[in-house]
């Protein structure tokens, strides 16, 4: 899977906080302007990869493995050369836009920060840059609410606010990481364009973290599913949501709701994620898979690419997969039913 | 504002009428000034003329008009014991305690928001277990007791350092130690505890994922958001610098406003306590003012609250 052209490749990389592993070796990579979705349920690790990769996980972790920008080990560079790289080179925005602003400081300062920062701008120019982004990802009146502090500001217009700040630096690739969770429905849609549009017109790779499948397949080239700190399956979206191979994806899938019905938090395979202290022996999604049998919990599944471009780690489904290419269909639609 | 104003004004008042009120009858239900200053043996004639001469023959809510309408003229009385005007008394000690406290306050915010800072940054580690047993130790010791052993260890044993009086100002020295320890133990505390607040805060995460330097991130982001809730308790120990020595005064024998207070307590001498009171009441309620004037400056969400609702 290794191409030169690659901007980012995670290898192997594991986090464990207090002796308790939550990541377990992930592999993964992303071109330059490419765009990556990362899905799964709640706890299987999303956020962690990328706070691991940026350095900005707690000093209680411990991270190994590589994380590999233009082929520089992120890991293993200097805390100065990190701070180049954050805001300048990978940009990450969060969950919940209120609280991840400063609530002391105006919007002008916290943009400003970032644009002194990389771009070695001062004075009147921050004023005039700050302005542009703001317009750009569509606050209105930005000249007079570049003063203003962040709780004057709506949740979505906060999340645009961090979406300027993020593009102060000019990054390579931003990491969105649940970026409308917290928002309202009709406000979600309006963020997930806005990144869709500045990730056109500026070129940067987006990394979009999520729940929903559905909205990652929507906005991005690539997906990635996780489970239990583990890639369990990868591959262009519209393959992977056309034809599912891991039956986690399958009732990822399984769960979306029907197109015309309201979105809700989606998920509702049986079962829940294993704590990361008692991780079950073999494969971790064994217990709540509807296929698996005694070889599942034998030994963690292998990565097995299944065509071109995909790869995926599950015993049962590489077998099913080389047995018939037809019947898989059928069984996804029996999951449906099932779940 | 305006609105605010009138409100924080009419609850300074109430404060302070509630404590003038509190004294009064605590003080004039608890003994007789008449005798405790005269004597169990005096005359009851002489008594009976004391009595007259201060009025303490009427009813006792007449007294206590007399002396609500006294103070809103101006007029804080004069002490039964030598019959200067009570405020001149009190004013005069006034220094004496303010060259104890003010340096004592500075050793509180110098050595208590510095190690509240440094022992966060450095949650976990043997010096942060360490600054913060010296706190709890600093805040569990009442300052009688760390007066005496200082006395007893540079004054007594050393010999370094006189034990009382206030002729140098070497003779300040243990007092203000005294004091400040205990009050830069609280804040201390109190600090470690703000920064450890705000250091787990997504913004904090924001400001790394930004690229800002850890020492700047501290700085710009991390120490004015942990400032909010600082200034209460530096506010609550400017409310204290009149009335804060009481004991420290005592165990150094130093001239100040707390040994007045004692000694006007223990004489009954209503005027010369009430004085004091009323001084110590306007001071809290003065540095709550502040505080809250603080607030609006270091925290816009409270100085817009009614402008942000608008957006
Ligand atoms: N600071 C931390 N200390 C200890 N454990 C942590 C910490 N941060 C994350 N974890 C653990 O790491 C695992 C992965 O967490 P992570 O936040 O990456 O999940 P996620 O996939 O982003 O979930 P969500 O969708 O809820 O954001 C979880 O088991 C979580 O409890
Ligand atoms: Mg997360």
């Amino acid at each position: 899977m290794a191409s030169a052209s690659s901007l980012v490749r995670l290898e192997g990389l594991t986090v464990a906080f207090d002796g308790v592993r939550v990541l377990h070796g992930v592999d993964v990579e992303l071109a330059r302007g490419g765009t990556l979705g990362l899905v799964g349920e709640s706890g299987s690790g999303k956020s962690v990869t990328w706070l691991a990769a940026l350095g900005l996980l707690p000093t209680k972790a411990r991270v190994e493995g590589r994380v590999l920008l233009d082929g520089e080990d992120l890991l293993a560079a200097s805390e100065r050369r990190l701070d180049a790289v954050r805001g300048g080179r990978i940009a990450m925005i969060f969950q919940d836009p209120a609280s991840a602003l400063n609530p002391v400081l105006t919007i002008r300062r916290q943009i400003g920060e970032a644009l002194a920062l990389h771009r070695g701008l001062s004075g009147r120019a921050i004023g005039a840059e700050a302005k542009r982004l703001l317009d750009l990802v569509g606050i209105p009146d930005a000249e007079r609410r570049l003063s203003a502090y962040p709780h004057e500001f709506s949740g979505g217009q906060n999340q645009r606010i961090m979406i300027a700040m993020a593009l102060a630096g000019r990054p390579d690739l931003l990491v969105a990481d649940e970026p409308t969770t917290a928002l309202d429905v009709t406000i979600q849609a309006q963020i997930l364009d806005l990144l869709d549009l500045v990730r056109r017109e500026t070129g940067m790779a987006l990394v979009l973290i999520s729940h929903d499948l559905g909205v990652v397949s929507q906005t991005c080239d690539r997906v990635a599913v996780m489970y239990a700190g583990r890639i369990v399956e990868e591959g262009p979206s519209d393959r992977l949501f056309a034809d599912p191979a891991h039956p986690y994806t399958r009732g990822l899938i399984g769960a979306l709701p029907p197109l015309d019905g309201s979105r809700r938090r989606l998920v509702s395979i049986a079962g829940t994620v294993p704590d990361p202290k008692a991780p079950p022996p073999g494969c971790a999604f064994a217990p709540r898979c509807l296929h698996s049998d005694r070889r599942c919990a034998v030994a963690q599944p292998s990565v097995e690419t299944i065509e071109p471009g995909r790869r995926m780690a599950c015993v049962l489904a590489v077998h099913r997969r080389e047995e018939s290419a037809g019947a898989a269909s059928s069984l996804a639609r029996k999951e449906t039913a099932a779940s | 504002m305006a609105r605010w104003f009138a409100l924080r004004a009419l609850r300074g008042a109430l404060t302070v009428a509630l404590v003038v009120t509190f004294a009064f009858v605590v003080l004039r239900m608890s003994a007789d000034p008449a005798l405790v200053i005269l004597g169990p043996e005096a005359p009851p004639e002489v008594i009976a003329a004391f009595r007259k001469s201060w009025g303490l023959d009427e009813p006792i809510f007449v007294q206590y008009l007399d002396y609500v309408a006294a103070i809103f003229r101006g007029e804080l009385g004069r002490s039964m014991r030598d019959g200067r005007p009570a405020i001149e008394l009190v004013a005069e000690r006034i220094p004496a305690t303010l060259a104890l406290t003010l340096p004592a306050l500075a050793l509180k915010i110098g050595i208590g928001i510095p190690a509240g800072v440094w022992a966060s940054l450095h949650r976990g580690t043997l010096v942060d277990r360490a600054v913060m047993s010296l706190a709890v130790a600093g805040f569990t010791v009442p300052s009688f007791v760390l007066g005496l052993v200082l006395v007893l260890v540079f004054s007594v044993k050393l010999g370094w350092l006189p034990s009382g009086g206030q002729d140098t100002w070497t003779h300040a020295i243990l007092p203000i130690v005294t004091m400040g320890v205990g009050g830069a133990a609280v804040l201390a505390r109190f600090t470690r505890s703000a920064m450890l607040e705000v250091l787990g805060q997504p913004y904090m995460r924001t400001a790394s994922a930004k690229g800002l330097p850890w020492a700047r991130a501290i700085r710009d982001h991390a120490l004015p958001n942990a400032a909010i809730p600082t200034v209460t308790i530096v506010g609550f120990m400017v409310g204290t610098l009149i009335a804060g020595a009481v004991v420290v005064e005592s165990v150094f024998s130093w001239p100040g406003v707390g040994r007045l207070l004692v000694v006007a307590v223990s004489n009954r001498d209503l005027a010369v306590v009430q004085c004091i009171l009323l001084l110590v009441a306007a001071t809290m309620v003065a540095s709550n003012f502040v505080v809250d004037l603080l607030y609006g400056l270091l925290d816009p969400r409270l100085a817009t609250g009614a402008r942000g609702a608008g957006h």
